[in-house]
């Protein structure tokens, strides 16, 4: 199997300067994911699990250490020193990120923001209109909501909706960024569901969970933090 | 790694200062300067030595305290004032090879009215307030070379159109518009040349939220629909995660940091950034 995705020694601290603070958030972080895989990423909160992640998708700065990703337009880049464009075009057409929180554009229906995601691949409006519905009824959100603005869904639905935004772009990786954080037991057993069919699909997915249970069976290595090291 | 697109602008060290600096501050150290001023001939750095990028399509933000230079940074980009030293590059204007700033005054209002288009935050500076709204279209097609009244007609009311200003109204002095419509038209105005790069200056500011709502849901169009890549201005640090994929952040007429708009916005760098993102309410 390809290497996907290598962190090597990824080191990352937090320095706020009007509190003179200095945080270490996570240190010497080393992992491969290779394609097809499903890795993931447990630990307490504040443990660093998070800021890999946005590491990855350069929310965060990293500070030391490379994380090389094998991409198709690209071959292999360097995330942590890639330029900014690259970076925007790789979060459009590769790396898909799906956090607890839909963040997106307000009056916008859920139906239009999974148009735009492929709108932004350069495909034309019809197609992307076709698709979204396609996908929208794919993760199995009510057709009732596809017109309306996302501020009023549950949050299983904002969770599916937030998953099918970033699936439509069939991404060579998904990051899951605690998706199951604020959810019921049985909207989790649905997100659980949903990670195994993009697994059977062959998503390449790094994910971090809160919760360790959740997760038994599902993935193929599992890593657990501390204090922003991995313990095992 | 080979570039893998080509910018549309680009800006390297854009300095524009006013008074004539002296041997204490024209290196532009900053332990010699106090902020952007000099205390020894009392010259205003407006812009110290800015330099960035645009690539196609895309809304650069540019965010900072009033008196950073950011307007200034915009007014000399548009020729509206002249540069002290720097280079611009259009890349549809010769190639992208030639300075513009040291082209003459006849090609830089080439430049202006054909190649961008700008929206002030004062629509006084953008309209003809006493001129219809289609006829402020018309001046700027004109400008860019159009003689044909039928065309220029058609053209003004689809842009009108397209900016929700209601079709009764487009021979209507725009003096008599809201402050949001006059924005509207503004757009419209700067639009009617298809020009490849649009400047933006606080184009929000002063309009109640709704009103401001509307205008940036406009910009988010015309960048989806057109592919217009655009400069935007503002204070405003919400409006700027709404449009920009990438920010530059200045202070004292400095860019201090630059990058991705979350990364600025969740782990900024420079300690006035990060004063900056912590007093988002």
């Amino acid at each position: 199997m390809m290497d996907l995705l290598r962190i090597e020694n990824l080191s990352k601290s937090f320095t706020l300067h009007n509190l003179r603070k200095h945080i270490s958030a996570c240190e010497n972080i080393n992992i491969l994911l290779k394609k097809g895989e499903f890795i993931g990423i447990t630990g307490r909160s504040g443990s660093g699990k998070s800021t890999i992640l946005k590491s990855i998708y350069r929310t965060n700065l990293p500070e030391w250490g490379d994380i090389w990703y094998n991409s198709e337009r690209f071959g292999l880049i360097n995330l942590a020193r890639a330029k900014e464009r690259e970076v925007i075009y790789l979060r459009k057409h590769e790396i898909g990120y799906v956090s607890q929180f839909l963040s997106v554009m307000p009056r916008t229906t859920s139906c239009q923001i999974v148009e735009q995601a492929v709108v932004e691949m350069g495909k034309d409006k019809e197609y992307a209109k076709e698709e979204a519905e396609k996908i929208l009824k794919h993760f199995d959100l009510d057709r009732e909501l596809w017109d309306s603005y996302p501020n009023t869904f549950s949050g299983g639905e904002k969770l599916r909706l937030n998953i099918a935004r970033a699936m439509i772009k069939r991404p060579r990786l998904l990051l899951l960024d605690e998706p199951t954080a604020s959810l019921d037991n049985t909207s989790k057993l649905r997100v659980r569901e949903l990670i195994e069919q993009l697994k059977n699909e062959g998503t390449t997915m790094l994910g971090i969970f809160h919760d360790l249970k959740f997760m038994e069976g599902l993935c193929d290595k599992e890593f657990n933090m501390d204090k922003g090291i991995i313990t095992n | 790694m080979e570039r893998f697109e080509k910018p549309v602008l680009i800006v390297k060290n854009l300095r524009k200062q006013f008074g004539h600096g002296c041997g204490e501050c024209e290196a532009l150290e900053s332990d010699k300067l106090k902020k952007n001023y000099c205390p020894v001939c009392g010259t205003v750095y407006g812009c110290q030595d800015v330099s960035f990028e645009v690539y196609p399509g895309e809304i650069l933000g540019v965010v900072g305290e009033s008196g950073s230079g950011k307007s200034t940074m915009m007014k000399c980009l548009y020729f509206d004032e002249n540069v002290t030293c720097g280079e611009a590059y259009i890349n549809t204007y010769k190639n992208g090879e030639s300075n513009v700033f040291e082209e003459s005054s006849q090609q830089k209002r080439y430049i202006r009215n054909n190649l961008l288009g700008k929206v002030y935050q004062n629509p006084i500076l953008g309209l003809k307030m006493d001129f219809s709204s289609i006829g402020n279209i018309a001046e700027k097609l004109i400008a860019a070379g159009s003689r044909r009244v039928g065309e220029m007609e058609e053209r003004g009311r689809q842009l009108l159109e397209h900016v929700n200003i209601p079709v009764f109204r487009i021979k209507e002095e725009v003096k008599n518009f809201s402050g949001g419509m006059q924005q509207r038209v503004q757009i419209a105005k700067a639009l009617s040349n298809n020009p490849p790069l649009l400047l933006l200056d606080e184009v929000t500011t002063g309009l109640d939220l709704s009103v401001q709502a509307n205008v940036l849901d406009l910009i988010k169009e015309i960048q989806h629909e057109l592919g217009i890549s655009m400069i935007v201005v503002s204070h405003d640090l919400g409006v700027i995660r709404m449009l920009a994929d990438r920010t530059i952040v200045m202070l004292n007429g400095r860019i201090i940091e630059q990058g991705l708009t979350d990364q600025i916005l969740e782990d900024p760098q420079h300690p006035y950034t990060q004063q900056l993102v912590h007093s988002l309410l």
